[in-house]
């Protein structure tokens, strides 16, 4: 059984996406159980394969018996085998959470939303998984379309939000796969390893560093990277809250992964940081985008929409990270992609969860929820504690590896970067929080105030918020482990 | 000059490409209806499809197909040598049918965002929606 | 230097937050209280336990969690630490007691939220006290800090809203933006974070860059309330009054002359800063601070802000004392944390009482006060005394170590701001006094009858200035703390 895992975290998602649309019609009670137990299989897979790494190394999985380069191959090594553990827990903790805002925002499309949920995190899974370029591309798409459909289903505007997306997606996708072409051209091969073993004779080609180049360009567009940012911030804040959930923490964070994976796999680091020699410009870009990420955060009075422009400054910190060239900046982005996952789903659970109940989440709508969802809020402020960098929360310590890595590349406007954006975190979340607090004012000193009864988040929707909030600072404790038997073998030894 | 033509004409199907996928992008950043947006957007996947196609063509080669597996008959392949010249590159052309299907649903659910804005906005001109929407 | 390995370092620190789910469920007030109590005594006496092995010369280390190496999430109870965490878990125990008298007295809104975080708090401080290397101080630096934001803006109005945002920007804004970079430089240079008896940093950098380390970590630290980071200091005088007496006399500010002190002595080491020149610098602002402080507080009204003055300016005597860098000085710094501590509660907590009894905040409307509360003034005679550094109190002991230090030092203009500073504390406590004993009141219900505040805030003022005479005549363990600890720096 643990022989198929590889095939199993993309197959049972993908199959039970048919079935729960299918189920659908029947009755819609069915899909949610269905989506519960495809997803389950997939986390359970994914992390019996990250331990079998552990043990074992790099497994290799060929897909229907096929011999790459020819057949398609998965590939797991600790890298990805780490990635693709967070993205199914991710995904798995939104989805139980999502069961009863889903019920309450639209309860008569049940059976397309958990399809469509359930195949894009096949899709993503995918994207991690596979060892073929063109695979991914086309994982890439049925992970991009579904997430779409999802974004799609929220509010008035999430349409028109969504078609902007669908534009800059469609683009990005579009260009990473002319890059693809470029790649099979001078290689004649789609297979990454396979890829890897030929390039090296040719990185003095133009048509290499195009691919690259190009690569590079439609993976940023992906993911939100300033200053191709545009289609972000709007998409993800109306759409419903559990799909903003799920395609916030992950979207972008798979995107880093494909773009870590070509750095270090596809190409070499030493192609990526001495060859095509643009480090320093994309990690100023970086800097930019963490900074205006930061201020455009500033001036929203929404929560959501600040979330997803701190989402856009956290892209940021990643980019930058791993183009530093060092091996503690790579090392800070890879741990970032986990614990920015894990943030970025606590902080839009919370703001899920604040929708469920106060039916709204600009910031008038969030006074005296301290008093109201204390549970929820206390979640918020780890989450909060945690984008800031404030130990023992795991945020703190990949802005650890990333601040490190700055100063060893002696790159200090990106440290500079890095601190201003924490500062300006602690703005934008005590802001929130100080109005949750406070308001409505308690203008009789002296006395007990009236108490407002509390009015939390059904069950479902507290217990993985929780779970997640806790896991922010178990990730942050355990973080020398995570480095030590996972990070350390992810990033190739010539990287120093 | 004449290099200039020659390089033109001698990688003509990659000029072709290019320049379709800049009239894509330009319709797409350029064009202030939704649904020209959504034909850029055909347009700019198209050719990336037709760079894809180009490089799998030869100068007077055909089909892949071998009209004699070899084995069939026992001969052995000595009978049978397959020339790879002879025979346009299959695995291009394969992977953009996996492409046009990618095409195909993009295109659809672009069009079904765009009829969802339609009813709601009662227009597609995107300035005018926003205008709408700055309005409320 | 022998160590033991023991788990007491970390029980001392997660007592008082292991305590908070019983103090949210426990529905009854008085059995709220007594789990506090349950607290405050179980992490004073855990302390207490380690207290002989520490003056045996022996320290305790506990690791929880590695990190890189050289900067892991780790314990080591030193001479200082203990010194730091013995006066504040004593000090929590009297001011809990307070606590009730004062909240009660004064019906309070959202009592277990304030317990809650004062325990939070605690835990915090006595986490900073213990810590073995930068990065664990900076841990429980920046928890210290989120824990007290509730309690400064315990009044949920518009007054707490404001001050809660200086408090915030101050303290967090610096740590991060100075504190993390400076920590992160340091480990890129020595490869550790590890504070060692002659820091970690010596050799490895320029001076110019050893210069702005310092920098960074001195005014990083803001909790020390070291001149231009002070102001939120008096901002946070909003707070229900246990809690400036405890955090902003004792724990907050406390715990950031603890982090400067630390950082002088363990990350650059004495013979580092001498050898660089930087004394001269860090007496100059101490300095600045304490005549400045001085003075603005000469100009306040209010009592509690005009205490806030007093402490910023005596807390940089600590900084002065060390930064003289001679071991007599140094002595003199470090006993002043517990001599400072006992005083300066004192006067607090007398603020606190007149507050409960009479509902005045200001000065000027104090005027013979002393007879109808004369406990409590007599109290703040001797807290005022233990300030400005005159026997009978303890105050004096540490005064005049830091003048032998400055002495040893050569540093002769150091006399004059310390005569300077205690004349300018007598000047603007001294009057008050007086008027409040010997003035004709212009109000009238402070004629007739004594009537003091509720027994639970009274007996632990009289408690505090008790001690504070005390610690004159028997000054120790503190004292022997602090020589043990300049020994163990300067190797004499």
């Amino acid at each position: 059984m643990s022989q198929q895992y590889p095939a199993l975290l993309v197959v049972v998602p993908l199959l039970s996406a048919l079935i729960i649309s299918g189920a659908g019609w029947v009755n819609k009670r069915l899909c949610f159980p269905i989506a519960v137990v495809a997803l389950g299989v997939a986390a359970y897979s994914c992390i019996g394969l990250l331990l079998r790494v552990l043990n074992e190394g790099v497994i290799v999985y060929k897909l229907g018996g096929w011999d790459p380069p020819m057949g398609i191959a998965y590939y797991v090594d600790h890298l990805n085998g780490l990635v693709l553990s967070v993205v199914s827990v991710v995904a798995f903790l939104n989805l139980i959470a999502s069961k009863k805002s889903i019920e309450q925002e639209f309860p008569d499309k049940m059976g397309p939303f958990y399809a469509l949920y359930v195949l894009m995190v096949a899709g993503l899974l995918g994207i991690v998984v596979t060892g073929d370029a063109f695979n991914l591309y086309v994982l890439l798409e049925i992970a991009a379309l579904t997430g779409y459909g999802l974004l799609a289903m929220g509010e008035e505007r999430a349409p028109l939000a969504t078609l902007n997306y669908l534009y800059m997606g469609t683009i990005g996708a579009s260009f990473y796969l002319l890059g693809v072409g470029y790649l099979y051209i001078i290689t004649g091969s789609l297979n990454m390893v396979d890829i890897a073993g030929i390039l090296p004779s040719l990185y003095q080609s133009k048509a290499v560093l195009g691919a690259f180049i190009i690569c590079m360009v439609g993976v940023w567009l992906k993911m939100a990277f300033f200053p191709l940012h545009a289609w972000l911030p709007n998409a993800y804040t109306y759409a419903p809250s559990a799909a903003s959930s799920l395609i916030a923490p992950l979207v972008t964070k798979v995107m880093i992964y494909v773009m870590i994976r070509l750095m270090l796999t596809v190409f070499t680091p030493e192609f990526a940081f001495n060859i095509v020699a643009v480090s320093e410009p994309i990690v100023w870009l970086a800097v930019i985008a963490i900074v205006m990420g930061a201020i455009l955060a500033l001036a929203e009075r929404n929560l959501k929409k600040m979330l997803a422009y701190i989402v856009i400054a956290e892209v940021g910190y990643m980019v930058g990270g791993a183009w530093l060239g060092n091996r503690a900046g790579m090392t800070g982005a890879i741990l970032h992609i986990v614990n920015d996952a894990l943030m970025t789903l606590c902080v839009f659970l919370v703001a899920g969860n604040i929708v469920y109940k106060a039916k709204g989440y600009a910031f008038d709508d969030l006074k005296g929820l301290v008093r109201k969802m204390p549970f929820t809020m206390g979640a918020f402020v780890i989450g909060a504690l945690s984008i800031i960098g404030v130990p023992p929360t795991c945020g703190f310590f990949s802005k650890w590896y990333l601040i490190s890595g700055a100063i060893q590349a002696g790159h200090y406007g990106f440290m500079v970067a890095l601190l201003f954006s924490s500062l300006v975190s602690v703005v934008l979340f005590f802001r929130v929080i100080e109005i949750c607090y406070y308001e409505p004012f308690g203008d009789h000193h002296g006395h007990d105030h009236h108490s407002e009864p509390m009015d939390e988040a059904p069950i479902t929707m507290l217990v993985p918020l929780l779970i997640v909030a806790a896991g922010l600072i178990l990730v942050g404790l355990y973080t020398s482990d995570i480095i030590n038997h996972i990070i350390e073998f992810a990033i190739p030894k010539g990287l120093v | 000059m004449s290099d200039l033509m020659q390089m033109l004409v001698a990688k003509y199907n990659y000029w072709i490409y290019i320049t379709l996928m800049m009239i894509g992008l330009y319709a797409m950043i350029a064009k202030n209806n939704l649904v020209k947006k959504i034909v850029g957007m055909s347009i700019f996947q198209t050719a990336i499809i037709l760079f894809y196609v180009s490089i799998g063509a030869k100068k007077g080669a055909t089909i892949p197909i071998l009209e004699h597996g070899h084995g069939e008959h026992g001969h052995g392949a000595g009978t049978h040598i397959v020339h790879a010249v002879d025979y346009i590159n299959p695995l291009p052309h394969v992977l953009m049918l996996t492409a046009i299907v990618v095409a195909v649903a993009t295109l659809g659910v672009a069009l079904a965002l765009a009829i969802r804005v339609y009813n709601q906005y009662n227009t597609l001109e995107e300035d005018e929606i926003l205008a709408q929407i700055r309005e409320k | 230097m022998e160590t033991i390995t023991s788990i007491k370092p970390l029980l001392a620190v997660l007592v008082s937050l292991l305590v908070t789910p019983m103090l949210v469920s426990s529905r009854a007030p008085n059995v709220r209280e007594a789990w506090t109590f349950v607290a405050a005594a179980a992490k004073f006496l855990i302390i207490l336990s380690m207290l002989p092995t520490i003056l045996k010369g022996t320290e305790i280390v506990y690791t929880v969690a590695e990190f890189p190496p050289g900067a892991a999430i780790k314990f080591r109870v030193d001479a200082f630490g203990m010194l730091f965490a013995l006066v504040s878990s004593s000090l929590w125990i009297i001011t809990s007691a307070y606590s009730i008298g004062y909240m009660r007295g004064l019906k309070e809104h959202s009592q277990t939220r304030y317990f809650c975080y004062f325990a939070f708090a605690l835990s915090a401080t006595i986490g900073v006290a213990f810590s073995a290397n930068l990065l664990t101080l900076y841990l429980f630096y920046e928890m210290l800090s989120l824990a007290t934001y509730p309690l400064v803006t315990h009044h949920q109005d518009h007054e707490g809203r404001s001050s809660g945002r200086k408090y915030l920007l101050y303290i967090m804004g610096t740590s991060i933006a100075f504190v993390l970079p400076a920590m992160l430089i340091s480990y890129d240079l020595a490869g550790t974070l590890e504070f060692g008896k002659q820091g970690f940093l010596a050799g490895t950098g320029s001076k110019a860059l050893m210069g702005l380390l310092l920098v960074m970590l001195i005014f990083g630290f803001a909790k020390a309330a070291i001149m231009p980071f002070h102001s939120w200091l008096p901002a946070a005088m909003v707070a229900p009054t246990p809690v400036s007496a405890l955090l902003h006399a004792v724990a907050v500010v406390k715990v950031g002359v603890f982090c400067v002190v630390r950082v002088l002595t363990g990350v650059f080491g004495i013979d580092l800063l001498g050898s660089l020149n930087f004394g001269p610098f860090i007496i100059f602002i101490a300095s600045v601070t304490i005549l400045v402080g001085s003075f603005i507080a000469l100009s306040q009204d209010g009592l509690k802000r005009l205490l806030a003055f007093s402490t910023i300016a005596q807390l940089s005597y600590i900084v002065l004392g060390v930064g003289l860098l001679s071991p007599k000085g140094m002595t003199g710094g470090m006993a002043h944390i517990a001599m400072h501590a006992f005083g300066k509660i004192t006067l607090f907590f007398c603020a606190g009482a007149i507050f409960v009894a009479t509902g005045k905040k200001n000065i000027s409307e104090m005027v013979g006060i002393g007879r109808r509360m004369p406990v409590t003034m007599a109290a703040f005679f001797i807290g005022s005394l233990s300030i400005i550094g005159m026997p009978p109190c303890g105050g004096f002991v540490s005064k005049w170590y830091l003048v032998l230090g400055s002495l040893e030092a050569h540093q002769m203009p150091i006399l004059f701001v310390l005569l300077g500073s205690s004349l300018l504390n007598a000047a603007y406590f001294m009057p008050f006094v007086y008027r409040a004993f010997f003035c004709k009141p212009d109000e009238a219900m402070f004629e007739n009858t004594v009537k003091e505040a509720p027994p639970f805030c009274v007996v632990p003022l009289v408690i505090t200035a008790v001690i504070s005479i005390i610690l004159l005549f028997y000054p120790q363990p503190f004292f022997r703390l602090a020589s043990m600890m300049v020994q163990s720096i300067t190797g004499t």
